[in-house]
């Protein structure tokens, strides 16, 4: 079988299994990377989004060979429990973390959608978000997290232009 | 020390959670861990005739468990020995388990388990609640002489009401693990809400002593009542393929598996008949409730009761009948969800408010605050409010957030202009929600929790309540650090294990606040009273905390205060009249929905809910406000959305694709708010929130249709296609023969 390199989280990983398995069964695995998870294994609740070559994806609709050569994003490169990244935090604060298990995924919609200069605004966040369901939080403390972090990004951009 | 009950604390564990750390069933690398799968009846009622192995399919490393391999009696244990953990001759749904298989990997289980053959006897199964005949559980509740009422008011407007199976949907499917240790210890780790439930099921199952069953959570991606009991079952079938296997077995259910098979919100039609006065005082309230159990009793009884004991909604009427019943259909059992029975029979009490209104043309609000409890109401089952009573509070100040009368004003206007592509509405709903198990429950229950502190100075809850989402590892530390004056950040709370924490009864029925965050608050003042009695007052430095530690732990690794619930003085229930106090509190919430209607679609937009809700001393805002815009959230699902389709005892769109839940666009934008009227024996004053939010926003939502298409939806959901088809009806009215 031909073998397949991804960069995953910065970091080159080889892989020599059957090409058409999901890269959501690659990452946890076959590389340990449980953080993406799996609601419905058809692409509709978002849980196990991921960010290909920076844009967000469902992992359980990929197949493994559709990521070679390209870059993965999971939410391990974002912060640890010990030193969360910007956007981690805003959910912290902002109470878009409940049961925890959509907010992988969700941080990985957000964070695209934070590093593309997308907008505070409610309707524009919620927009970018329809793909990925959550249960639990009724989805307006997930809003205000990241129209947060947009806020929180826009300020120390605006002080390194300084 | 600054308190910090009363401040958004950060959630215990969000940072796990948030960077992908939390490691919930599936997350855990188990060596030598083989991977089950349930093979499930067809049919929905029948015989199992023979089950037999494909001779052409490999069945080298597979692994087959039937009833036969069950050590101990062939029984899920709950409220009643009726439910099989793997179906033995007979079939009573269709989905029900009757024989499991496990394999290394995991396409080669299931490949297994498709030829594994089964074969049936089909008999004609009872679908239709209304046909059944076999009677789960039923309850008379009354007050005073309804039928005299009856006859005694003005006017008696009746209505019947009908709600639908509701889907948890919960992001994280049902899953366990299961092995046994070197010593015959079966260790279970699963996604659960009552670790002592399943503790208490697979005893007997596995004829084992409690210390040698030993239940773990596992981190829990939601819950909403279908992780309750559930868990029992698919805990059972893992532990039942470890023990066959001699290797640890992990099941993890997909998501069709986990929609066709298990628990759903009770279906039920309730039906009103209501005598009022022309001044919109009610003179007889007589309602009649019938629950579709499914095949197994499992926790309906209860269901029942909590839909039954909600079931005339906030109101302080002089004569009440309440009949309900509860009965077996050849379906999947019906379950614990988020309300447990209230959500249905207050969407028809509320909504039936809103036709008494109409009826004799009074303001829903006014209507409303003339028959709304207050302190010293009493209720059907004979329960006097003493305390604690915010439900005109909280409709006053939704009625003014919302604007509710200049919008109905407002949007009047609008709709009367034929050229407008929208009508537009709002509407209101008030509902009351009992605290805790019902009636003698806490005291059967006999609650435990603890505070212990450990020879190193850490201050750890030791609780059974499990954190599925709601903020229970906060609020506990909260409580705690309260009472002893300390940092929040000190406090830690020990993870769900039967062989760690105590039995502090399930995490449902809005009880873990409340009722366990009494305990851990009354273990914790146990804590401070020793640091007092002991050093003079509670070390506020860590390291004097250590030294005290070593005092008070002698030789031992912790010092550990428990306590047990103790019923609150004054409070008496009889099980066997069901009169009494059937709650120690109740929270209250009174919500406003604000929508628009697309005339060329029947698209049903909602812009804006109002929630405002007494539950008490409100412990930590933000967690609040989470539990009230996410259980909004998914009743305006069950309102609007969320249609189960079913033929011949089996769900057809048993998928996220075609069960529709609320997405971020769906959800509407909400202005939640607090009128706290403390209950003095809760901790700090609390009560509970979780299930209330569910109550409310059916009715209110529709109401608001009414509002703005003059149509009395009374079965949910409220699909387009059942509005148009009932403006058709208006039109040109069936031939009823």
């Amino acid at each position: 079988m031909k073998r397949l390199s991804l960069r995953v989280n910065g970091t080159l990983q080889r892989y020599d299994g059957p090409p058409f398995t999901r890269l959501i069964d690659v990452l946890r695995e076959d590389w340990g990377l449980t953080g993406t998870k799996e609601g419905c294994g058809e692409g509709e609740c978002g849980a196990c989004t991921v960010l290909l070559d920076g844009k967000p994806v469902n992992s359980c609709l990929i197949p493994v060979c559709h990521a070679a050569g390209r870059k993965v994003q999971t939410v391990e490169a974002l912060g640890t429990p010990g030193k969360l990244a910007a956007l981690q935090e805003a959910f912290l604060t902002e109470g878009g973390a409940q049961c925890g298990i959509c907010t992988p995924g969700m941080l990985m919609t957000a964070w695209a959608y934070v590093k593309k200069g997308g907008s505070d605004d409610p309707g524009a966040i919620r927009r970018e978000l329809a793909g990925n369901l959550c249960r639990c939080t009724g989805y307006q403390h997930i809003v205000n997290s990241v129209a947060s972090a947009v806020r929180k990004q826009r300020r120390s951009r605006a002080a390194k232009r300084r | 020390m600054a308190h910090v009950v009363g401040t958004s604390a950060r959630r215990k564990e969000g940072p796990e959670k948030l960077s992908g750390h939390a490691r919930y069933v599936d997350d855990y690398r188990i060596p030598g861990c083989l991977h089950g799968v349930t093979v499930r009846a067809p049919i929905a009622r029948g015989r199992i005739l023979g089950i037999a192995r494909d001779p052409a399919f490999d069945w080298d490393g597979v692994v087959i468990a039937t009833a036969e391999d069950i050590p101990g009696p062939n029984v899920v244990t709950l409220i009643e020995p009726d439910q099989p953990l793997l179906a033995a001759g007979e079939v009573r749904h269709a989905q029900e388990p009757v024989a499991l298989v496990a394999h290394a990997d995991r396409s080669r289980a299931y490949q297994a388990a498709a030829h594994l053959k089964v074969e049936y006897e089909s008999l004609q199964p009872v679908i239709d609640p209304a046909q059944s005949e076999q009677v789960f559980k039923s309850f008379l509740i009354e007050r005073g002489d309804v039928v005299a009422g009856l006859a005694a008011g003005d006017l008696v407007v009746e209505g019947t009401y009908t709600v639908p199976h509701q889907e948890h949907a919960y992001i994280e499917n049902n899953a366990a693990a299961a092995w046994f240790e070197a010593d015959g210890t079966l260790v279970v780790l699963a996604s659960m809400q009552c670790p002592y439930y399943v503790h208490k099921a697979l005893k007997p199952l596995f004829d084992l002593p409690a210390h040698k069953v030993r239940i773990v959570q596992a981190v829990t991606g939601g819950g909403f009542g279908g992780k309750e009991e559930y868990p029992n079952m698919i805990a059972g079938h893992a532990a039942l393929l470890a023990k066959k296997a001699g290797r640890p077995v992990k099941i993890v259910y997909d998501r069709h598996e986990d929609m066709l098979a298990t628990t759903k919100r009770h279906p039920a039609r309730i039906r009103h008949r209501t005598a009022v006065k022309r001044d919109g005082t009610l003179v007889a309230q007589d309602v009649d409730v019938l629950m579709d159990g499914g095949a197994y009793l499992t926790l309906s009884p209860v269901v029942l009761s909590r839909g039954t004991l909600h079931a005339t909604g906030p109101y302080d009427c002089p004569n009440v009948r309440i009949r309900s019943r509860v009965v077996a259909t050849h379906t999947p059992p019906n379950g614990a969800f988020r309300g447990f029975g209230a959500p249905q029979t207050l969407f028809a009490a509320e909504l039936h408010m809103e036709r008494i209104a109409e009826a004799i043309g009074a303001d829903p609000v006014a209507l409303r605050r003339k028959n709304l409890v207050r302190e010293g109401s009493t209720l059907a089952v004979g329960q006097v409010l003493r305390e604690s009573v915010g439900a005109l509070q909280a409709l006053d100040e939704c009625a003014k957030r919302s604007g509710f009368r200049d919008k109905r004003r407002e949007y009047a206007r609008w709709n009367w202009r034929k050229d407008q592509p929208t009508w537009k509405g709002i509407g209101l709903a008030v509902v009351h929600h009992g605290s805790g198990f019902t009636g003698s429950g806490e005291t059967h229950l006999a609650s435990r929790a603890a505070v212990a502190l450990t020879r190193e100075g850490a201050i750890v809850v030791l609780a059974a309540s499990t954190e599925f989402g709601q903020g229970t590892n906060t609020m506990f530390s909260q409580v705690t650090a309260d009472t002893l004056g300390l940092p929040y950040d000190w406090i830690t709370v020990e993870t769900p294990d039967t062989s760690k924490v105590p039995d502090s009864g399930p995490t449902v029925a809005s009880r873990t606040c409340m009722v366990v965050g009494r305990l851990v608050r009354q273990a914790a003042l146990d804590l401070k009273a020793a640091l007092v009695a002991e050093h003079g007052r509670v070390p506020h430095t860590r390291a004097h905390l250590r030294e005290a530690a070593l005092t008070l732990c002698g030789d031992a690794a912790e010092r550990r205060f428990e306590r047990e619930y103790e019923k609150p003085s004054g409070m008496a229930w009889d099980d066997a009249t069901y009169r009494g106090d059937a709650y120690e509190a109740y929270s209250y919430a009174a919500v406003a929905v604000d929508l628009e209607i697309d005339k060329a679609t029947w698209e049903v937009t909602v812009h804006r809910v109002t929630s405002v809700q007494d539950i008490g001393t409100t412990v930590n805002p933000l967690l609040a406000e989470g539990q009230v815009i996410g259980g909004t959230a998914q009743a305006l699902g069950y309102a609007l959305l969320e249609s189960p389709v079913y033929k011949d005892g089996v769900m057809l769109n048993a998928q996220l694709t075609n069960y529709v839940i609320p997405t971020s666009l769906d959800t509407p934008e909400m202005d939640v708010a607090f009128v706290p009227a403390p209950y003095s024996n809760g901790p700090f004053g609390a009560k509970g929130v979780g299930e209330l939010p569910m109550d409310g926003p059916p009715p209110a939502v529709a109401a608001a249709v009414h509002d703005a298409t003059g149509l009395w939806i009374t079965d949910l959901p409220i699909l387009p296609e059942r509005l148009a088809r009932a403006e058709r009806e208006r039109k040109a009215p069936r031939n009823r023969k």
